[in-house]
């Protein structure tokens, strides 16, 4: 019966073990592993099953380089009866549309807290065309000339439309925009109405006939031509002094729609990507120094005790990195900390293990119920502690979504993972060890443990404390 | 061997007292910390030349720039970190004609005619805005972990006579924590002009965590003891479960602050500060938990601070120590 559970820890240990590292192969093994053994390159993991397919792990900006932007959206702009996150969600989608235009790659548009938006803009060259393209409104309309207490001013044309309720004539009604070039060789953008749009062009321009007729972009004239034919085809052209690349950026803004809210720029990170590189290395470097360290300090503190519990925090080191990019999760140099911090925190739950069984055995206990009786009375330390913890991330993760601060959250989530799987790590895999390796042992010797050698009469005093 | 821990309670809370009241004092005056621009709003960026640029000649740059409030600090060779006001956006008209440049293209212009080639590996903006919600975040987050750790060991311990008792302790050390650390950054501050950054609070409640985990492990143990020796008196008890414990303790944070210790020699400048307050926060927090936050429930007790020098309380430890 036991033989048979700890074969199967075994087997189910073997097989966590080489998934893991399947897994967690790096496709450059040379730049995190001493270069001396040639070791083989992963060509990256394709499980069909799952249609799983993963290159590498999800880096963060800071690690990945790029820029960071945290936007807020203006909603007391939002119409009244309107729901503002459903706002929100549509100043999200018109981002997304115009940073798929540019031709950004892998960006990541998020919604934080009530009002604010997360754009993620990995290795984006030029970052302020790149802010002026997220952050414009973009609210195009036309406008005809009125006399508004005695001035002449520019108000926003409208007209019926096919549903009879009038309507002012935005750039909501566009079909599409195109940039296309003048005879003389300026760009300029041809733009196309959908069919309700043309008639309430159709309507205006017939109604402007001899008169002029503004487009406007947020507030500021484009141009004033003056209207010599009505337009009744849906179709028109706006010229103005543009640039090649002014008309290209406003031809993607056009398409993508205005932003349904205002929204302004209020936090900027950006990491160059050689920095980001370098963070990545050093932190590599950092976490295997610190666990050849801890596996030195846990065998030659502990001995055999140690021989395990490192054999087990090996095995928690791999199952975290293999969790982290199944997930994926997105690591940054915050959450690596994170993580290098639980690989210490995991240790914890080995030596209060240990610990106890040490007292267990001092107190005259057989081999075997030492591990059962050490076990079951570190468990609830272990467990009340590692709540706490638990209790804690669960605070920084809220803290940190909620401002938009992807290094807390990132930190408090590696954290997380790393304290369950080492709850998992302490319950199963160190104490079926200990089962395995020593538990079958009638007697043992106290130095393998760590322990001073056994002098006969000389028990460790527990006068007047002792059961 | 069992030392009477408990009797000295007074000495421990003198030590504490020692580490605590200079940095609470750099706390209190003026500029008592230096709070980064997560925390007040401004840009920060990471400069670096590729010829050599005198400290004085790059902060005349910036004067020159428009920005003579510009803290331009030395980061290794060629490599500067400054800190300046916002810098504004690139404005544009409807067009998209740009009526001003952004200033943050036009200082690198700048200093590039100046000095020669430069590249910006980092630059970070925060409004007023969203630094004053850090601020209050931040706050609100310490607030709401101590009570969630509060609540937590009021349960954990309910089968414990005055179960709150544990969770105020536990709170009140892991105060002692957090203040440790704010204390010794801000007597830091002042001689190395080390700023408050948003990681900043995550090292604080990561202490805290962290704190409270070592503490746990000790009330657990006092925990137990009280059950299995209830005649004993708390004051032995509380003696008895800190030394079962000790070993623990001093391994665990050993490990810990290796690990740590590993992280600051090589884990990159950038997370230096971050991994120095983790360093500060989790010595105090093993500290705090066996002798700050076991020994105030012995005061709770027992109604007694205990005292420094002689045996004024008649009391003889219980153990007879090997």
């Amino acid at each position: 019966m036991n033989n048979q559970r700890n074969s199967l820890f075994i087997f189910f240990t073997i097989i966590l073990a080489v998934a893991s590292i399947i897994i967690d192969w790096p496709q450059k093994p040379s730049n995190y592993l001493p270069d001396i053994i040639p070791w083989p390159e992963s060509q990256g993991l394709h499980i069909d099953i799952f249609n799983f397919h993963r290159q590498g792990f999800r880096l963060g900006l800071d690690l990945q380089g790029g820029t960071h932007l945290l936007l807020r959206a203006d909603t007391s702009k939002v119409a009244p009866g309107d729901d503002p996150s459903s706002a929100i969600d549509g100043v999200l989608r018109v981002i997304e549309k115009r940073l798929n235009a540019y031709g950004v790659a892998e960006t990541i548009v998020q919604k934080s807290g009530t009002d604010r938006i997360i754009v993620e803009l990995p290795g984006v060259k030029n970052i302020e065309e790149a802010k002026s393209l997220v952050g414009k409104t973009a609210q195009l309309d036309f406008r005809e000339q009125k006399t508004i207490e005695g001035k002449q001013q520019y108000v926003t044309a409208s007209a019926t439309g096919t549903d009879g309720i009038e309507k002012p004539l935005t750039g909501q009604f566009f079909k599409k925009a195109e940039m296309g070039f003048e005879q003389s060789g300026k760009p300029e953008i041809l733009f196309e109405f959908n069919p309700e749009g043309a008639k309430l062009f159709g309507d205006i321009t017939t109604r402007l006939k001899g008169k002029s007729l503004g487009i406007f972009l947020d507030d500021e004239a484009l141009t004033t031509p003056t209207v010599t034919e009505p337009i009744t085809g849906g179709k028109g052209r706006i010229t103005g002094s543009f640039t090649l690349d002014e008309a290209r950026k406003l031809v993607i803004e056009l398409n993508a729609g205005a932003l349904p809210l205002p929204v302004s720029i209020e936090e900027e990170r950006t990491v160059d990507a050689t920095l980001g590189a370098d963070s990545v290395r050093k932190s590599v470097i950092a976490g295997e120094i610190a666990l050849v360290i801890i596996v030195l300090f846990m065998v030659l503190y502990y001995r055999m005790l140690g021989l395990i519990a490192s054999t087990a925090l090996i095995l928690y080191t791999l199952t975290v990195l293999a969790v982290f990019k199944l997930i994926p999760v997105t690591l940054t140099l915050a959450g690596i900390a994170g993580f290098i911090l639980s690989i210490g925190m995991a240790v914890d739950a080995n030596i209060l293990i240990f610990e106890r069984m040490k007292e267990e055995l001092r107190t005259g206990r057989t081999v075997a119920s030492a591990i059962e009786s050490g076990w079951g009375r570190a468990w609830p330390s272990i467990r009340d502690s590692n709540i706490s913890t638990l209790i804690t991330c669960g605070i920084l993760v809220w803290f940190g979504s909620n401002f938009g601060s992807s290094i807390v959250a990132g930190f408090a989530f590696t954290l997380i993972i790393g304290v369950l799987i080492s709850m998992f790590s302490a319950v199963v895999v160190t104490r079926s060890f200990l089962r395995i390796i020593i538990g079958r042992k009638a007697t043992i010797d106290p130095t393998m443990l760590g322990m001073p050698a056994a002098r006969p009469g000389l028990e460790p005093a527990r006068a007047g404390f002792s059961s | 061997m069992i030392y009477d821990l408990v009797g000295k309670r007074a000495w421990f809370f003198v030590v504490s007292a020692i580490i605590l009241i200079p940095g609470l004092i750099s706390l209190a005056l003026p500029g008592g910390l230096h709070p980064g621009i997560d925390f007040v709003s401004g840009s920060i960026m990471t400069l670096q030349f590729e010829q050599p640029v005198e400290q004085s000649a790059l902060r005349q740059a910036f004067a020159d720039l428009g920005h003579s409030e510009a803290i331009v600090q030395r980061a290794g060779d060629g490599t500067y970190i400054v800190r300046t006001t916002t810098l504004q956006a690139e404005s544009r008209d409807a067009v998209g004609n740009v009526l001003s440049g952004s200033e943050r293209q036009r200082v690198q212009d700048q200093l590039g005619g100046r000095f020669g080639p430069l590249t910006v590996p980092t630059f970070d903006q925060v409004s007023p805005i969203v630094a004053a919600e850090i601020v209050r975040n931040s706050v609100i987050a310490v607030l709401v972990a101590c009570l969630g750790i509060l609540l937590y060991l009021w349960w954990a311990f309910r089968h414990v006579a005055e179960s709150w008792r544990y969770g105020v302790c536990a709170v009140v050390a892991l105060i002692h924590d957090a203040l440790a650390v704010l204390g010794i950054f801000s007597i830091l501050g002042r001689l190395f002009a080390i700023e408050l950054d948003a990681l900043f609070i995550t090292a604080v409640l990561t202490v805290i965590g962290f704190s409270v985990h070592d503490t746990i492990v000790v009330f657990d143990r006092i925990r137990e003891n009280s059950i299995r020796h209830a005649g004993e008196s708390f004051e032995d008890i509380v003696n008895h479960s800190l030394m079962q414990t000790l070993g623990r303790s001093l391994t665990t944070s050993l490990t810990v602050l290796l690990t740590l210790f590993t992280l600051w020699l090589f884990g990159g400048v950038t997370i230096r500060n971050f991994v120095l307050a983790l360093l500060i926060g989790i010595t105090s927090g093993t500290y705090s938990s066996i002798f700050n936050a076991s020994m105030l429930l012995v005061v709770w007790e027992t109604k007694k601070f205990g005292t420094l020098f002689g045996k004024a309380t008649g009391r003889v430890p219980a153990a007879s120590g090997a």
